[in-house]
């Protein structure tokens, strides 16, 4: 992926998310079937902001962000939405303390 | 003692306030008393309730492991005798004039406050959740109710599909639902009717285990003990007339019996104070490593009630309570706070048969395997399955209430250690 120039883990997940691009989004995104649009960025940025003021991320805090309700976030990011919206937007894949 | 002399008294006493006594609280109060200067520092701490539950314990009650008096005491026997106790509900903080009020109209000013006020379990914020099934074949273990209620239901249930659900991943001892399905497996075997009962573990997330070593450590836990997981299962409503689950995108999960771990929130008092996050779950936004709020200088966070992306848990706020008392110190004497949280937690996961795992981790680091908490000797054995760990997670129950409460020391520092783990040589690509 971008001729190696990004560090992702096993799962394709960036290591670093200050080496992400917007048009490394739209790479990423192409891997899972999904067209980037002005509305899936705006997600992606907000994601992006929050995880860097060192927030813990959940679906319903997406939900609830005033942005966009869960349904439409699982129509932006189909199937796991704030896993897939993760990888893309460059952040740290959401997970349990195990 | 002549009227002047007394007005210059209470002019140079200063006021610490904390909100909430459970663990978080009731530890600071303790570790302030002991370190802050008694003449000029008035102590006052507040909750609106008298009991004290242990936590941890409630995990046990539902397969009687324990009994409910096992994990009820009162919240006044762990606060010293010199700290203010005030029972009674909060209304609001009102940070621009440092004071706390409280319904029926008392004002309480502050020098500082610490916020303690923790998370609570509200199975309300998910449509039919609490409809005409709850604590009839839905039940949560995260409340005393809850763990009772359900205790007796487990005792005379015939078997059927037990489905645990998480409703959120945001959630308080996010292993305590691992543990309880190894526990319900424990339980139903030793009963003989494990043959009748089919356990689903049903998560928002990829999976019950999300960590690269612990997903190869201890994965193979859930097929020898025949869990389901249905993953990437994100709770929409739960239809109690057809008994089931209903996700966001429209999956269906069946059950006979639905242990929920329902939606988490900070107190409604958080938003009421114009305090909390904007996400509405009422939790404080607050500097990860300092504990500072991000909103008041003065205004300390400790425990669940923060917004900080550490694990919503007992072992968390104590290793955040000696940064915090480090903190408190320096802003009175006007230094700069250089205590940093590390987001250190430590916890043991019930595995069933008198084994249990044990992890140790923080923000940066994931829980890796090896001795804990001696590098070598252990005893204990971190990512391993083990009777020393269980025996550990027993003891805990009077390190809680003897130790953890008072305010005193563990041998085991506030920051994450590496000695003991097994790192893993970096491969050459």
């Amino acid at each position: 992926m971008n001729n190696g120039k990004v560090d992702v883990n096993e799962e394709g997940y960036l290591k670093n998310p200050a080496q992400w691009t917007p048009e490394l989004g739209h790479e990423i995104a192409k891997e899972v079937n999904i067209e980037l649009t002005d509305r899936h960025f705006e997600v992606l940025n907000w994601l992006r902001a929050k995880q860097a003021e060192g927030v813990a991320l959940s679906i319903r805090k997406v939900g609830n962000s005033g942005l966009v309700d869960i349904k439409e976030f699982y129509q932006l990011f189909p199937g796991g939405p704030l896993k897939i919206s993760s990888k893309i937007a460059g952040i740290p894949k959401p997970v349990s303390c195990i | 003692m002549l009227p002047w002399q007394f007005t210059l008294k209470l002019k140079v006493m200063k006021n610490l306030v904390i909100l909430g006594a459970g663990t978080a609280g009731t530890m600071m109060a303790n570790k302030l008393y002991r370190d802050l200067n008694r003449k000029i520092w008035n102590i006052t701490i507040i909750d609106k309730d008298e009991i004290h539950y242990y936590q941890p314990g409630f995990l046990f009650i539902p397969f009687g492991i324990y009994q409910p008096e096992d994990v009820v005491r009162t919240k006044a026997e762990f606060l010293p005798k010199g700290v203010n106790f005030i029972i009674g509900d909060i209304a609001r903080i009102e940070g621009e004039k440092n004071q706390v009020l409280l319904k029926g109209g008392r004002t309480l000013p502050y020098d500082i406050l610490i916020i303690a006020t923790g998370a609570n379990v509200v199975p309300e914020e998910t449509p039919g959740l609490t409809g005409s099934l709850w604590h009839k074949d839905i039940f949560d273990f995260y409340t005393y109710e809850g763990a009772t209620h359900l205790a007796k239901k487990l005792e005379n249930w015939e078997g059927g599909k037990l489905v645990i659900n998480l409703a959120e991943t945001l959630i308080k001892c996010p292993v305590a639902p691992l543990e309880f399905a190894f526990l319900a497996d424990a339980y139903f075997t030793e009963k003989g009717t494990r043959s009748k009962v089919e356990i689903s573990y049903v998560t928002p997330l990829s999976g019950a285990f999300t960590k690269p070593k612990a997903t190869k450590m201890l994965s193979a836990l859930l097929e020898e003990k025949q869990i389901h997981v249905v993953p990437d299962f994100y709770l929409q409503e739960v239809d109690n007339h057809r008994k089931v689950l209903i996700s966001y995108d429209q999956k269906e999960v069946p059950f006979d019996l639905l242990v929920t771990i329902p939606v988490n929130k900070g107190v409604d008092m958080i938003a009421a104070s114009n305090l909390g996050d904007e996400d509405g779950l009422n939790f404080v936004p607050t500097d990860k490593q300092t504990l500072q709020s991000k909103k008041f200088e003065n205004v300390f966070v400790i425990g669940d009630a923060t917004n900080v992306p550490a694990s919503k848990a007992g072992s968390v706020a104590h290793f955040e309570g000696e940064i915090l008392l480090e903190n408190i110190l320096s802003y009175i004497n006007n230094l700069p706070l250089e205590a940093k949280f590390d987001g250190h937690a430590n916890c043991f996961i019930e595995t069933g048969y008198g084994k249990a795992a044990l992890i140790d981790f923080n923000y940066e680091t994931e829980p890796l395997a090896g001795k804990f908490p001696w590098p070598v000797v252990g005893p204990m054995g971190l990512l391993k399955v083990n009777r020393a760990n269980h025996f550990g997670k027993l003891a805990f129950k009077w390190i809680y209430w003897h130790i953890l409460l008072t305010g005193k020391s563990l041998p085991v520092s506030s920051h994450m250690s590496m000695a003991g783990k097994e790192i893993e040589k970096k491969k050459s690509v």
